[in-house]
């Protein structure tokens, strides 16, 4: 049906770490419709190798569907999508070089599976139907790159929500990719899944993977993010610094009691976390 | 006689070997390709397949009776037919929309029964006939039966035992398998298929309405015991054979439908396993399920003090 097991295609090792190089991701003049509506109006977004980019913006704004149109779970009405030099849909994507985190959903089908068989998944590709050899020390050292070594053997449903998505994570990381691709992956995770999460990010920064990884907040990330991408209603509003959170209200500490008086007090766009900006996400 | 002789009398009669043999490859097989039906929360697709296949059944016998062979030859090469067409179609339709996934399978329940039952009318033959394929018919496995149920099992188990990594990648998240590159059309068509084909195979044993049992229960029972996938298609597989021939021996001995049997037997078995279980089951002490994580929330002592009563009284 397929041809056996095959070592990695040239690609390894050509990494390149400074942001400028050839471009990553890809991706022209997309636009998404889902039935009567349009999701993503146009957007134009290249990403270089060694950047990591967060793609911020409030509910609906399209940064999930622009997520899953990469990885080509969504179909585009229009535009391009490309992905390590190749097009999605015409040429062959090297996916074994790709890591893709889903949005946590539930805690996976009506069978039991343990956190181990979860990351094993991982190491399939269009060319790889079966596990490798040696697949259960490459799933432990993944396992271990997000602090959960010892629980390889655990069911996935007796994991905590931020213990499900570190399994996720190291089930991408476990392909050893060059980019790396994460919906929403911190979303209601505990503080120390988080805190985890931002050293996985580190280290694979320091490595040269690229990152694309969909936020509400900076949060945890906030000193490692290159440059931010807001979307709203479906268009690239903003593109460049990462914005700067106001320190009073941004940090994580921050006990917000005071009321609110916003619109008398309304600063320009961009000053502070367009998400918490956006009049839309601020009660009345 | 003693109970061991009679034992003996029973290897040595061919129907009782064939049927047995039967019995051994559909244990073993059908509870694989059930791990990923419930892994998809599709366990009712086999019963959909095995009413389609009622259709095939019959039109194999009009083509039959139209050749003018003997009708029940071409009954389990249209069953096979017609259920590998229907899984697909079924297929299809989940894939277009998930939410009319439920009313296709009840279209097809309907539409399966009743198209078999005309058809054999139309064939000259009655509902008699179709009996047979209903409830099962082990102990008039032909070497021609037997041949096919070998081969048909032996495909089932390679891709199904074969392919597990990646079919379990497409069941257990088909975005992700998407994102891997694995060709999940096709895939997910192979786990179709191979129902289809383990429904066929097992309609001779148990019967197409209770072909499903064998795919479903012995998954339920293995649910029970384990919690990692491998080893619940493992057990399920083993206890799929344990029920199937204990069924079957039991029916040697007395004159009760053999199909009834194993299904009652399994169904059993998962009784005894979830009634057990709980007693069998580490009791956990009442204390925090993650030790190693953090509390998000600190309490003051004293409202935490009136928590921890409540708790014990």
């Amino acid at each position: 049906m397929t041809e056996p097991a095959r070592t990695r295609p040239g690609g390894i090792g050509t990494v390149v770490t400074e942001p400028g190089a050839e471009p990553v991701i890809d991706v022209g003049r997309l636009h998404v419709h889902a039935g009567a509506s349009h999701i993503l109006r146009g957007i134009d977004l290249t990403i270089r190798a060694g950047e990591t980019v967060a793609l911020l913006g409030a509910n609906g704004s399209g940064k999930s569907t622009l997520v899953k149109a990469l990885v080509g779970t969504v179909t585009p009405s229009q535009g391009t999508v490309g992905l390590l030099g190749a097009r999605l849909g015409t040429d062959r994507v090297p996916w074994e070089r790709v890591g893709y985190v889903p949005q946590r959903v539930g805690a996976g089908g009506g069978v039991p599976s343990t956190a181990a068989e979860v990351v094993a998944s991982g190491l399939l590709n269009g060319r790889r139907w079966w596990l490798p050899r040696g697949w259960r020390g490459r799933v432990r050292d993944a396992l271990g790159e997000v602090g959960l070594a010892d629980r390889a053997d655990s069911a996935m449903q007796v994991l905590s929500g931020g213990q499900q998505q570190r399994v996720l994570i190291a089930r991408a990381l476990v392909r050893d990719p060059d980019v790396l691709v994460l919906d929403e992956p911190v979303a209601g995770v505990d503080r120390p899944s988080q805190e985890a999460f931002a050293a996985t990010v580190r280290r694979l920064g320091e490595r040269g993977v690229t990152v694309l990884v969909v936020l509400h907040e900076l949060g945890e990330l906030a000193g490692l993010v290159t440059r931010a991408v807001v979307l709203r209603h479906g268009v690239v509003v903003h593109d460049g610094e990462p914005p700067r959170p106001r320190t009073e209200h941004g940090a994580a500490t921050h006990h917000h009691q005071h009321p609110h008086d916003d619109a008398t007090r309304r600063r320009p766009a961009l000053t502070q976390n367009p998400v918490a900006a956006d009049p839309e996400e601020v009660a009345p | 006689m003693n109970p061991l002789a009679e034992l003996g009398w029973m290897f040595t009669d061919p129907f009782m070997q064939r049927a047995l043999l039967a019995a051994l490859l559909v244990g073993a097989s059908a509870p694989v390709v059930g791990t990923y039906l419930v892994q998809r929360r599709l366990s009712l697709l086999g019963d959909g397949i095995g009413h389609v296949a009622l259709t095939g059944v019959a039109l194999g016998w009009l083509i039959g009776a139209a050749l003018g062979v003997a009708p029940d030859t071409l009954a389990v090469p249209g069953a096979v037919v017609a259920a590998v067409a229907g899984a697909l179609a079924i297929e299809l339709v989940r894939r277009r929309g998930r939410t009319s996934g439920d009313l296709a399978l009840a279209i097809m329940f309907y539409g399966g029964i009743a198209g078999g039952v005309l058809l054999i009318g139309i064939a000259g033959g009655s509902n008699g006939n179709l009996m047979q394929y209903l409830f099962g018919s082990i102990s008039t496995v032909s070497d021609t039966d037997l041949a096919l149920t070998v081969v048909l099992s032996v495909v089932v188990l390679a891709v199904g035992v074969g392919l597990r990594a990646a079919l379990f990648s497409v069941s257990h998240d088909e975005d992700f398998a998407v994102a891997s590159g694995l060709p999940v059309w096709l895939l997910n068509a192979a786990v179709a298929i191979v129902a289809a084909l383990t429904v066929t195979v097992a309609m001779r044993v148990v019967g197409l309405l209770l072909v499903s049992a064998l795919m479903i229960v012995p998954v339920a029972v293995a649910q029970q015991l384990t919690h990692s996938f491998a080893r619940t298609m493992t057990t399920a597989s083993v206890v799929g054979v344990v029920v199937c021939v204990t069924g079957l021996t039991i029916t040697y001995f007395q004159d009760v439908s053999p199909g009834a049997t194993i299904v009652v037997l399994a169904v059993g078995v998962y009784a005894v396993a979830a009634a057990v279980r709980p007693l069998v089951a580490r009791r956990r002490p009442a204390q925090d399920p993650h030790p190693d994580l953090p509390d998000d929330v600190e309490l003051p002592p004293a409202e935490r003090k009136a928590a921890d009563q409540e708790v014990c009284t």
